[in-house]
């Protein structure tokens, strides 16, 4: 360590300039900052997201618009066979789904990193778990909104039966979760790298197989009939699926997004 | 907590990054309520070092202890003692002022209401601006906003890295004032700027970091210009 090299003039320095301490302060330490618990932390997490997707509902738009273009699009590989489009709506729907799903996803971090918000959230004392199931929450509600966005699209063009859209929209709704914790995941690894729109589905889609499987199994039946009651096992797949995947994501979570 | 008890207390910190090592060993020993500068030129390693004692970034190497209990382990509690101002403001564009405080103190657990978050704002003087959404703010009011983030979370170690950057001089005046205030409060406060001509007016000890080393230290006083700002010390000396 090398010495002073030379000395300042400091007259008017700090001490004098100082407001004197509280009596006592000196020798106690600041309490330190306050803190929520996990549980309203994930609710202002919940919230953050929300508004921020509502600030962005045109990229939002788009997402349903370029689901709704895959729809369209695989039609036309399909032809103009109303049996052969109703055998097939199930399937398109979730690959409409999940091809939206890497755009919704993928932006859902991107107002994280513009001004490393989410570091800053970690500094505020903020749990990386609360974090996660606050985003991947509102990653959910988008994505069963962006399916829901798709459901008039399909009667459109896969003329389905239209008794049974509850039902499917009951299956969105277990599915698009199944997208969402992994998802959330994948996009959170992929957003602190620069190839992140190409590393994304190249993440998520190997490891989301079986929920493509057991959507497109338990819609088609939905749609076409279920004689032997084979769409409850298949949703069932689902549950099992997101009681693995929500707890072990928000787990990893930390490890993915802390330096 | 005994009364000599270091707020900082670093050994042989190394971090790096690819090839480069932004600090090579840095060895630290704060004293609670005091300000200290921590001076050096571009990429000594300032920046990453008050990343480091935030908790922002995890070291390669050495142990921190922060009010004699180990801080490495367990981020969060560190990051409980710690508030950074760093170079990014750590808010979302697509909000308004208002709603970005509304995000941190719902995190903090304390009252996000207007009423609450105007005065921040106003001590910022961004009370007039509290509803747009800040991509229309320049860098230095984005820079006032991230100050009034910090004034939130009230922690007990204040890290400011480069607070003077992108400030008008009222700015200037406010950055001092503020760190003369948190010294009041009992707070300990590092301040790694190049302005050391403000910080003299702040800072009771120095440390010049230079390759990512701890290269002198002592009162702030005598900081060593030469090794920080050759021209400007030349000037002087002129």
């Amino acid at each position: 360590m090398s010495a002073p090299l030379r000395a300042r003039d400091r007259a008017s320095g700090p001490a004098e300039a100082r407001p004197a301490a509280p009596r006592g302060v000196a020798a106690t330490r600041p309490r330190g900052k306050p803190s929520a618990g996990p549980a309203a932390q994930l609710l202002a997490a919940f919230r953050k997201d929300l508004l921020l997707s509502w600030r962005s509902r045109a990229q939002a738009m788009a997402v349903v618009v370029f689901g709704a273009t895959a729809l369209l699009l695989l039609s036309f590989a399909v032809g103009p066979d109303a049996a052969s489009l109703r055998r097939f709506a199930g399937g398109f729907l979730w690959v409409a789904l999940l091809f939206s799903s890497t755009l919704a996803l993928a932006e859902s971090f991107r107002a994280e990193g513009e001004q490393k918000a989410l570091e800053g959230l970690l500094l505020l004392a903020a749990s990386p778990v609360s974090l996660f199931y606050g985003k991947a929450l509102a990653n959910w509600l988008q994505l069963l909104l962006v399916g829901i966005g798709l459901l008039p699209i399909l009667v459109v063009l896969y003329d389905p039966d239209l008794s049974r859209m509850p039902a499917l929209a009951g299956l969105l709704a277990l599915g698009s979760a199944a997208l969402s914790a992994p998802g959330t995941l994948y996009a959170g690894m992929a957003s602190q790298v620069r190839a992140q729109q190409v590393l994304l589905p190249l993440l998520l889609f190997p490891l989301v197989v079986p929920v493509l499987l057991a959507a497109v199994k338990a819609s088609s039946l939905l749609l076409l009939g279920d004689p032997m009651g084979q769409a409850g096992a298949w949703a069932l797949l689902l549950a099992a699926f997101n009681g693995i995947y929500w707890p072990l994501c928000g787990l990893l979570f930390s490890t993915v997004i802390e330096e | 907590m005994d009364a000599s008890t270091p707020a900082i207390e670093a050994k042989g910190l190394c971090r790096r990054f690819g090839r480069a090592w932004a600090l090579a060993g840095v060895d630290l020993h704060i004293p609670a309520g005091k300000a200290v500068i921590v001076a050096g030129r571009n990429g000594s390693g300032k920046s990453t070092l008050l990343r480091v004692l935030a908790g922002a970034l995890r070291p390669d190497r050495g142990s921190l202890r922060v009010f004699g209990e180990e801080a490495l382990r367990d981020r969060e509690t560190l990051r409980r003692q710690v508030g950074l101002l760093a170079h990014a403001s750590y808010t979302y564009d697509s909000l308004s002022a208002l709603q970005n405080l509304q995000v941190a103190a719902r995190m903090l657990g304390i009252p996000a209401d207007r009423k609450s978050l105007l005065p921040p704002l106003e001590e910022v003087g961004l009370a007039h601006r509290a509803d747009d959404p800040i991509h229309g703010y320049s860098a230095g009011m984005r820079r006032r906003l991230a100050f009034a983030r910090l004034l939130l979370q009230s922690p007990s170690i204040v890290l400011l890295d480069e607070p003077y950057a992108q400030l008008d001089p009222p700015g200037f005046r406010f950055v001092d004032r503020l760190i003369l205030r948190l010294l009041g409060e009992g707070r300990t406060v590092l301040v790694a700027s190049h302005h050391l001509e403000e910080c003299a007016k702040v800072g009771d000890l120095g440390v010049v970091l230079e390759a990512g080393r701890v290269a002198w230290s002592g009162d702030a006083a005598r900081l060593p210009l030469e090794v920080v700002d050759p021209a400007q010390a030349a000037r002087e000396a002129v």
